[in-house]
């Protein structure tokens, strides 16, 4: 594929410039691979790049490393500079930090507060509780597509399923889901840090992710002074009205985790969703394993994720000091991407790492990330796609790619295929 | 033939024919067990247990089972796959023979072994008096069998319990007597609680919780004598303060005794600290010989440790017999050079008074401590431990997802103190000393001792530290 068209001679900087453009979204690890020869590289002015798993697995753990946006030399430039950093909208998400751009004593108090409405101990049953809901949701859009021979995956069965559940959770009106949906499509086009976010078309998709980001806080807003004064059994309705240890969060702070559990709640599952049935399509042998034997299905959606992990890097992080590692020393005040695609490729930490198996032991990837800032929604995410991935292969009769690659979302953040079309001979009851 | 080739037929005539022994049917002995299968043994595999229960997970013991929330007989452990052996449980194995490669059984059978897999682990440390350890309402915790009794006693509303030792074990008893809202007192001979494992600083950071949460907690006490009534249930108990305290329930907690008895005259190297073995799980004879066909794991294992100056390290934690199982079932089936080592960096974990306790490294090898990040006020902090100039051992209280760090800090030897956090700084971050008592005075027994550098029988033996 791409890979042919790389240079000789790559460096770390033509390397990552490389990964980070449009044309090789489909595709960016190649020159992830080429990015591992130096595991932890610099790879322009201030901003360091981690591809190598022990690497990775130390910094994403290692208290000199800050997730605060407001120490990160990205956020400084795109205060009061002409070029647009993507990074820019993680500060963006509110008026507040929310608690993935945090550190502690606040993210652990942030983090505490929201957890206690969302599972165990203080919540053990809200997760399990939807599993009828999404079992529904599945079957009821399965319905839909008898009589076609053709879906979109992302549009017509990766999306519709998480977004109800998250806004059930939330207690945000899915009446509203047209309205924040464009929002959301928005900012997350806009969180770009390829070589595109310069030219007219990524100013313009930067502008417009920042007034579409403003006009989502201000909804979550509203909506959260609604709970202030007529509480109610929604989660965000709980955060702002609570007398636990710690309190209740402050409308401004619930706002920004408002917008973070919103749209972290739902995206990634939807890629997560689309890149199950791309990965299993591709892979000859795979449906029908998965098929007879659904017990391999949540090993095979880990390894989905190591394969092709939802977030594929987080851009918040810096460094507090000097730090050695993997060979290089990270100045103090660097920027520090830890990048988590990469590293779960890592030949040194997974034998063939650039091959799908479902039944792969071992598999430690990084698809949740690592340390204090690990997927706050894990346990719900992983019962979305079980369930609509067991169901998809169960009910869908001889699936195929209409498209291979399909089209890919600008973000290489947020990564996933824009469409998903499969041909199939019909839904089974 | 070559020898290489002979050799190797060797090996495959070992997987298909030979016959693998183990005592001990708890988790190290279990997951032994597997490992073998992985590895392709197909020969007579034979496991030996005094307990008649399936191997069963003994951390919730202490913890769920006493709560109430699960019933003592239904923690037994997950299969990761069939092990196709034939199980003696229920009774005991009495002997090894080495010369005619044989274990005794308590009933008078004899099951004859290739290879033979030591895994019998520890058992409580008895009340001392045995008349007082009889009377009603005295009891231990180790089996599911002592838990499935406490529990029923607990669930009597007995008016005080009285738990002897603050341990980690102890101290999870005292906090769930809290939480079904008993009356209870804990008497501890060191100045408090957890100081074996984590030492005198952090043990009052646990003396303010136990207390915090009501328990009556009295240190640098013992218990001198436990008196019944004339229905030959407890009632009281005489401290060496002079105190008397009435009590329904006395829970011994003392620590544990190595299950070795069984060993005697087969000339390996045991004694009070275990069976001596080396990092291969290969046991040593008396004479610090090692020994080809048996291999050690589990609690009961002694083995010399590359991060603390190879000095013999015993385990009592739950990964310590996942891990050394398997790698002494990969290393019986296999020949040099692809033995591997059993070199964990220790880990432990406990549950008390609503807080997450977890830990890496060996704590007492260290003599001094530094509160790195978080709050000893919330009770939610970070420490690590250090020893010349290195970090050896990290402790947590709820905040266990920084111990990741901490293990690769201590895993390289890197430099005591750390380097400080750049946020959540704990006050005053440096170096005080961690106050440990010495291990080796019966007061207050750790379940990881460093017991050091002899593998024969003489080191595996219980001496006072010259003064």
């Amino acid at each position: 594929m791409t890979s042919q068209a790389a240079p000789v001679i790559m460096t770390p900087e033509i390397a990552w410039v490389e990964a980070m453009k449009f044309e090789n979204r489909a595709n960016p690890y190649p020159f992830f691979d080429e990015l591992r020869k130096t595991p932890v590289a610099r790879v322009a002015n201030g901003l360091y790049v981690v591809t190598g798993y022990r690497e990775l697995m130390a910094l994403a753990h290692d208290p000199r490393v800050s997730s605060n946006m407001s120490h990160s030399p990205l956020a400084k430039t795109a205060a009061g500079a002409e070029t647009p950093a993507g990074a820019d909208h993680m500060k963006a998400y509110g008026k507040e930090p929310s608690m993935i751009v945090s550190d502690p004593p606040d993210h652990d108090r942030a983090r505490r507060q929201a957890m206690r409405h969302f599972g165990p101990p203080h919540t053990p049953d809200l997760i399990p509780s939807m599993e009828p809901d999404i079992a529904k949701l599945c079957d009821q859009l399965l319905e839909k597509a008898k009589g076609k021979n053709r879906i979109d995956v992302v549009d017509d069965y990766a999306y519709p399923v998480p977004v109800a559940v998250i806004c059930k959770i939330l207690g945000v009106p899915l009446e509203d889901e047209p309205t924040f949906h464009a929002w959301i499509q928005d900012l997350m086009a806009g969180v770009d840090l390829g070589p595109e976010a310069a030219t007219e078309e990524g100013r313009a998709r930067f502008a417009k992710a920042k007034t579409s980001t403003a006009a989502l806080a201000q909804y979550l807003t509203a909506l959260i002074d609604g709970f202030l004064r007529k509480p109610g059994q929604s989660m965000l309705s709980k955060m702002v009205n609570d007398d636990g240890p710690d309190g209740p969060m402050s409308p401004k702070e619930a706002a920004s985790n408002a917008t973070l559990l919103l749209v972290a709640g739902h995206d990634s599952t939807v890629n997560t969703i689309a890149h199950c049935v791309l990965t299993a399509l591709r892979n000859p042998g795979c449906l029908e394993l998965l098929r007879d034997r659904p017990d391999l299905i949540p090993g095979a959606i880990e390894e989905v994720l190591r394969v092709e992990s939802a977030v594929q890097f987080f851009p918040s992080r810096s460094a507090l000091a000097d730090i050695e590692i993997g060979g290089t020393v990270i100045p103090k005040g660097s920027a520090v991407f830890l990048i988590y695609g990469a590293a779960n490729r890592d030949p040194s930490r997974f034998p063939n790492p650039n091959q799908f198996d479902p039944q792969r032991r071992d598999n430690e990837h990084f698809g949740w990330g690592s340390g204090i800032h690990t997927c706050f929604g894990g346990p719900l995410a992983r019962l979305e796609v079980n369930l609509a991935f067991e169901k998809f292969l169960r009910r869908v009769e001889n699936p195929r790619l209409v498209v291979d690659p399909p089209p890919y979302r600008q973000s290489q953040v947020f990564r996933g295929p824009r469409h998903l079309l499969i041909d199939f001979d019909r839904i089974t009851d | 033939m070559k020898t290489s080739a002979l050799v190797t037929d060797l090996v495959t005539e070992f997987k298909t024919n030979g016959r693998i022994v183990i005592v001990g049917a708890s988790l190290a002995g279990l997951r032994a067990a597997e490992a073998l299968r992985d590895e392709g043994f197909n020969g007579k595999l034979t496991i030996i247990g005094d307990e008649k229960h399936e191997p069963y997970d003994r951390p919730p013991l202490s913890k769920q089972v006493l709560k109430g929330w699960v019933r003592a007989d239904h923690t037994l452990l997950p299969r990761t796959r069939k092990v196709d052996a034939e199980w003696r449980l229920g009774v005991a194995a009495t002997r090894l023979d080495r010369t005619n490669k044989e274990v005794h059984l308590a009933n008078g059978d004899r099951v004859p072994f290739d290879r033979l897999l030591i895994a019998t682990g520890v058992r409580s440390r008895p009340w001392f008096n045995p008349k007082e350890a009889a009377l009603e309402g005295v009891f231990t915790l180790r089996t599911s069998d002592d838990a499935g009794r406490l529990q029923a006693a607990l669930a009597a509303k007995p008016a005080r319990v009285l738990i002897v030792g603050a341990g980690f074990i102890g101290s999870e008893m005292a906090s769930v007597c809290r939480e079904l809202g008993l009356a209870v007192t804990v008497a501890e001979r060191a100045e408090a609680p957890l100081v074996g494992a984590l030492g005198g600083v952090i043990g009052d950071i646990a003396a303010e919780m136990q207390r915090d949460h009501g328990v009556d907690l009295r240190t640098g006490v013992s218990v001198e004598a436990l008196e019944g009534d004339a229905a030959g249930h407890v009632r009281r108990a005489r401290l060496s303060d002079g105190t008397t305290l009435d009590v329904d329930v006395v829970v011994a907690s003392l620590g544990s005794i190595r299950n070795t008895e069984w060993l005697e005259g087969a000339g390996l190297a045991t004694g009070f600290w275990g069976v001596a073995c080396d990092a291969g799980c290969r046991a040593f004879d008396v004479n610090g010989v090692v020994t080809d066909s048996i291999f050690v794991a589990g609690d009961i294992a002694r083995a010399p440790h590359v991060l603390y100056d190879y000095q013999f390290l015993v385990l009592e934690h739950w990964d310590n017999a996942v891990f050394g199982g398997k790698i002494a079932g990969h290393n019986m089936v296999s020949l040099e050079p692809d033995r591997r080592p059993h070199l964990p960096l220790p880990a432990f974990w406990s549950g008390q008074f609503g807080v997450n306790i977890k830990g890496v490294g060996v704590g007492p090898f260290g003599d001094e401590i530094v509160i790195t990040q978080g709050s000893v006020k919330d009770r939610r902090f970070a420490a690590a431990y250090g020893r010349r100039g290195r970090i050896v051992a990290a402790v947590t209280f709820d905040h266990g997802k920084w111990l990741e760090y901490y293990g690769a800090l201590i895993e390289r030897s890197a430099p005591f103190p750390p380097p400080p956090p750049g946020y959540d700084q704990a006050n005053g971050i440096k170096p005080i000393p961690a106050r440990f008592p010495d291990p080796r005075v019966p007061t207050g027994f750790p379940d990881v001792v460093l017991t050091g550098h002899d593998p024969t029988a003489r080191g595996a033996e219980y001496r006072p530290k010259k003064q």
